[in-house]
């Protein structure tokens, strides 16, 4: 009874057909738009990689044979190996030659293709970094969406508090107070690594999920807060609005006012953020990685700057900007799709 | 030396289950065949294991290719060589060779192989295979990289018969007793086609002949060698030596604490007196591998003698540089900056090689007095200026730059200590740390730099960096040293001491070599840290350091720590070495840190100029 159908705005037939045909040409040039600038993004990567890990200072063949004696000859056919005997034109010449051929090089200090060595350490990143993305993405929106409701209580004022303290501690340190608290100290947990040796099979999927736990822990911790923020403030604003207010005068429930009509509004702007940190899920957490020795890129990565190797180091590089360019790039094809006011 | 028994050996299985047991079962899925002629006993017990803590990567298992000092380490563990040091005496003992002989000339070696060395898959080890080794190394670049400074002066090497080698020299070298090459199994890597590209991790285990054979690597995991029964020297008492890959300092403190490591080295002075005294926790400060010095720059200069670079000039004045070695007090710095774990000391061969290490005499010593510093610049013309910053007769004030190894905190302090020294004999140094001290060495424009050396039991090459023909021949080019040392003295009695083959006379010279460079002033050694480690007392009875006693565990010339370990409970007779010192990884936390930063930021802007775009591109819609 009290739902009657509410009316619908009468169609112009006429002018259908046309709309329709410009109408995809805008979507087409939309798509096209984003995909060329996705590409002219990724070119810039690949240019800017080479001269940008150039500026590290720091001798590859010094500091790979550093404590050892090496003679003259030895450092000069270490140099040849690496290729740093030639000129920088002549190195970004092969460099540019090898990304064309999918070819990333050597890398120094492992002495491997360095498409090898991402390989396999891309899935160790994946599952921890993509774990920790679902679920602080989870308890982000969880948190802000009860925060805005209730706005201002006590509950809302000791969450963003708390999130906003675990955002700024630096994730090495809150890592290694989580080692000394629950790894060495409880003995709850093991201090390090991805798995124990030894161990095959099925076994492996526990003892994994156990090595997981502390440095998934301080990721969330670091993380969650952002998800947190940005869904309390868009769904503050969406509060305000008047289809709110004639939702709520409709009589409905305030769950369904809030799960059915306020959020999925106020979802709208963490989709993006949710697709970067996808993007950056390849990059890892440098940090995190390196003080849990979390086998994953990140770690990889760290321990090529220290040399500096080179290859490997320009090689994630594009790798890591690839993943977020790519990743932005789906952000811009799907929100038309969700969001039906920014269609072209 | 006493050899171990050697136990029937169990099977392998699963690691040490950790406290949590999280479905750790000890399934003894074997992971792989044991090594062809050791017996797979029936499983009896769990394997008695060392757990290493490591960080560094490994570059390659390739002895041709190695040159990070954690797979040398391994490679000795792995390969005998010809010959070892003997860990209480520091003296050259028989290995794979068992006696030599050398020629009137000095320029024929001949090496009698032992007959019972054998290689991990049962076959014989003979001369071929030590003159393969050493003739791939002559032959092949690619072979040479890890170790070609070894045959550089070799004219030839012949297996004159099964297990006779020859070796001919060029010229008479006396560390032919110090030919620290892995020997390598002929039938085995004769079938390698590109030694450049082979890394020797594709078959487990790897086929050795060493006290530990290598059955599993596991990339920045883990790496797993196995005690190997048939060693002539007898077996290891321990069955496996595991290198785990931890690697933040502290997390590796944490794991020792833990339970989950029984071995962590490189310790820092905290680090270490937080383990000392904790349950089941020793520690063991060993007398230094390792010296600490700084580097005066004496005039940056290519062997041509053209000058380059710009260093202070008043450096180049011998009484400037006195003057400020005497503002060093090399007592406090190992006090303080190295928390008392050290050992002040201006010889350049450390203290624990007694036979060639030189210190000076009470007469010689240019030791910490402030007042003779200022005296012997008030003498050579150095007056103060109007700042008390003394200036020089070029109106130049005695203001150096002092870089300093940013990611080492004791050379940081140490130079902190330095500077204020300096400041009261009227020099200022502007101590500056560095993420990497190396390019400034290249283009020569730095005034003093910290450095530090590794030295071997044979401390030729450590005395080689110093030579004229170190220097670089063009800018930017290869050289040896970090000081543009070039003093034609100490090169004619470095070529002395390369032809002495009497150990007491060859050591008369490099005393000599010494002194001069100790008056030079160029090259100022503050001393020798201690190498701080720290084990399991609840899993390793005892180890043999080196030197025995007061040396240490990790990083020895030798394997006598793992070979000789004895597991607790297993208490018996044995005796053996051990040794450390490692430098691993020159981690530049800061600097990495900073990149990293800079790296996300350049993503950050890249996906802001993306969005702002994409923004701009939705407005014109």
């Amino acid at each position: 009874m009290a739902d009657s159908a509410l009316p619908t705005a009468p169609v112009p037939h006429l002018a259908e057909s046309v709309r329709d045909r410009s109408g995809a040409r805008r979507r087409l040039r939309y798509y096209g738009e984003k995909v060329a600038g996705s590409l002219v993004s990724l070119f810039a990567v690949i240019l800017t990689s080479f001269f940008l890990f150039r500026i590290i200072p720091g001798d590859p063949v010094r500091t790979m044979t550093h404590g050892r004696p090496v003679s003259i000859e030895q450092q000069e056919q270490l140099r040849r190996d690496f290729g740093l005997d030639k000129s920088l034109a002549e190195q970004f010449l092969d460099y540019l030659t090898g990304v064309l051929r999918l070819d990333l090089g050597t890398s120094f200090q492992y002495n491997r293709p360095v498409t090898d060595l991402i390989g396999d350490r891309l899935w160790p990143t994946v599952l921890l970094v993509g774990t920790s993305v679902v679920i602080s993405a989870t308890l982000g929106l969880w948190l802000g969406v009860r925060g805005a409701w209730n706005h201002g209580s006590i509950g809302d004022r000791v969450n963003s508090g708390v999130a906003l303290m675990l955002w700024s501690v630096p994730s090495f340190w809150l890592g290694l107070i989580l080692i000394v608290v629950f790894a060495s100290g409880a003995g709850w947990f093991p201090t390090s690594g991805m798995e124990s040796t030894g161990v095959t099979g099925w076994e492996r999927i526990p003892d994994i999920a156990h090595h997981m736990v502390l440095p998934l822990a301080t990721l969330v911790a670091v993380v969650y807060a952002q998800y947190l923020m940005i869904m309390r403030s868009s769904l503050l604003d969406e509060m305000g609005s008047d289809y709110i207010v004639t939702a709520r005068a409709k009589g409905l429930r305030d769950i369904v006012v809030r799960r059915r009509h306020a959020v999925p509004n106020a979802l709208l702007p963490t989709i993006t953020l949710i697709f970067v940190n996808l993007g950056f899920v390849v990059f890892g957490a440098v940090l995190v990685e390196t003080i849990f020795s979390w086998p994953g890129l990140g770690q990889l990565f760290y321990s090529g700057l220290a040399v500096p190797d080179l290859p490997l180091v320009q090689g994630l590089f594009i790798i890591f900007s690839a993943a977020v360019i790519l990743m932005n790039l789906l952000a811009d094809l799907i929100y038309p799709v969700v969001d039906p006011r920014v269609r072209p | 030396m006493t050899t171990s028994v050697i136990r029937p050996r169990p099977g392998r299985f699963a690691g040490r289950p950790g406290k949590f047991a999280a479905g750790v079962a000890a399934a003894a899925l074997a992971a792989t065949g044991m090594a062809a002629g050791a017996p797979t006993a029936a499983a009896d017990a769990e394997p008695t294991s060392i757990t290493i803590a490591v960080a560094q990567e490994v570059d390659s298992l390739s002895p041709f290719q190695a040159v990070r000092l954690i797979t040398t380490n391994m490679h000795r563990w792995m390969y005998d060589f010809l010959t070892n040091y003997d860990p209480e005496t520091g003296e050259t003992i028989p290995a794979l060779a068992e006696e030599w002989e050398t020629s009137e000339d000095g320029l024929t070696w001949t090496y009698h192989i032992r007959e019972d060395a054998m290689w991990s898959d049962g076959e014989q080890v003979t001369a071929e295979d030590v003159a393969w080794t050493f003739n791939t190394m002559m032959t092949d670049p690619a072979a040479a990289e890890a170790n070609g400074n070894f045959v550089e002066n070799f004219a030839s090497v012949t297996a004159t018969d099964e297990f006779t080698v020859e070796i001919v020299l060029n010229e008479p070298q006396v560390t032919m007793l110090a030919l620290d090459v892995p020997i390598l199994p002929e039938h085995i890597w004769s079938q390698v086609d590109d030694f450049g590209t082979f890394n020797n991790d594709q078959e487990f285990p790897i086929v050795g002949n060493g006290p530990f054979i290598l059955t599993d690597y596991q990339p920045n995991v883990s790496i797993t060698l196995e005690a190997n029964p048939d060693y002539w020297r007898g077996a290891p008492q321990f069955d496996q030596l595991i290198l785990r890959y931890i690697d933040d300092p502290d997390a590796q403190v944490e794991a020792l604490r833990s339970g989950e490591v029984d071995f962590v080295y490189n310790l820092t002075p905290a680090q270490f007196n937080a383990l000392d005294g904790q349950e089941n926790i020793a520690v063991n400060n060993a007398q230094g591998k390792r010296f600490q010095a700084i580097t005066l720059n004496p005039g940056a200069r290519l062997q041509d003698g053209t000058p380059f670079g710009d260093g202070h000039p008043a450096l180049q004045d011998p009484v400037v540089r006195q003057a400020l070695v005497h503002t060093i007090d090399r007592e406090a710095i190992y006090e303080v900056a190295y928390g008392g774990y050290g050992e002040p000391n201006g010889g350049y061969i450390p203290s624990r090689y007694d036979t060639f290490h030189w210190e000076p005499s009470e007469d010689e010593a240019i030791g910490f007095d402030i007042d003779e510093a200022n005296r012997l610049l008030d003498e050579a013309g150095y007056a103060p200026g109007g700042d008390g910053i003394r200036v020089g007769p070029d109106g130049r004030p005695l203001s150096f730059r002092f870089n300093v190894h940013g990611d080492n905190p004791q050379y940081v302090q140490a130079a902190e200590m330095m500077a204020e020294w300096a400041g009261e004999a009227g020099m200022e140094l502007l101590v500056e740390p560095v993420s990497e001290v190396g390019s400034l060495l290249d283009e020569g424009t730095y005034d003093i730099l910290t450095t530090g050396w590794n030295v071997n039991p044979d401390p030729n090459y450590v005395l080689s960096i110093n030579l004229c023909s170190g220097l670089p021949t063009e800018v930017g080019g290869p050289y040896l040293s970090d000081a543009y040392y070039c003093n034609e003295e100490y090169d004619q009695l470095y070529a002395q001491q390369l032809s002495e083959l009497d150990v007491d006379a060859r050591a008369e010279i490099v005393h000599e070599m010494q002194r001069v460079l100790y008056e030079d002033n160029i090259f100022v050694v503050w001393g020798y840290a201690d190498a701080l480690e720290a084990y399991r007392s609840d899993v390793i009875a005892e180890m043999t350091p080196q030197p025995d006693p007061g040396g240490n565990y990790y990083g020895q010339d030798g394997y006598w720590s793992w070979w000789s370990a004895v597991p607790v409970g297993e208490e018996g007779d044995d005796s053996a070495a051990g040794g450390s010192d490692s430098d691993d990884g020159d981690s530049n936390t800061g600097l990495i840190i900073g990149i990293v930063a800079a790296v996300l930021v350049v993503l950050a802007l890249v996906f802001l100029l993306l969005r702002r775009r994409s923004a701009a591109a939705d407005d014109r819609e």
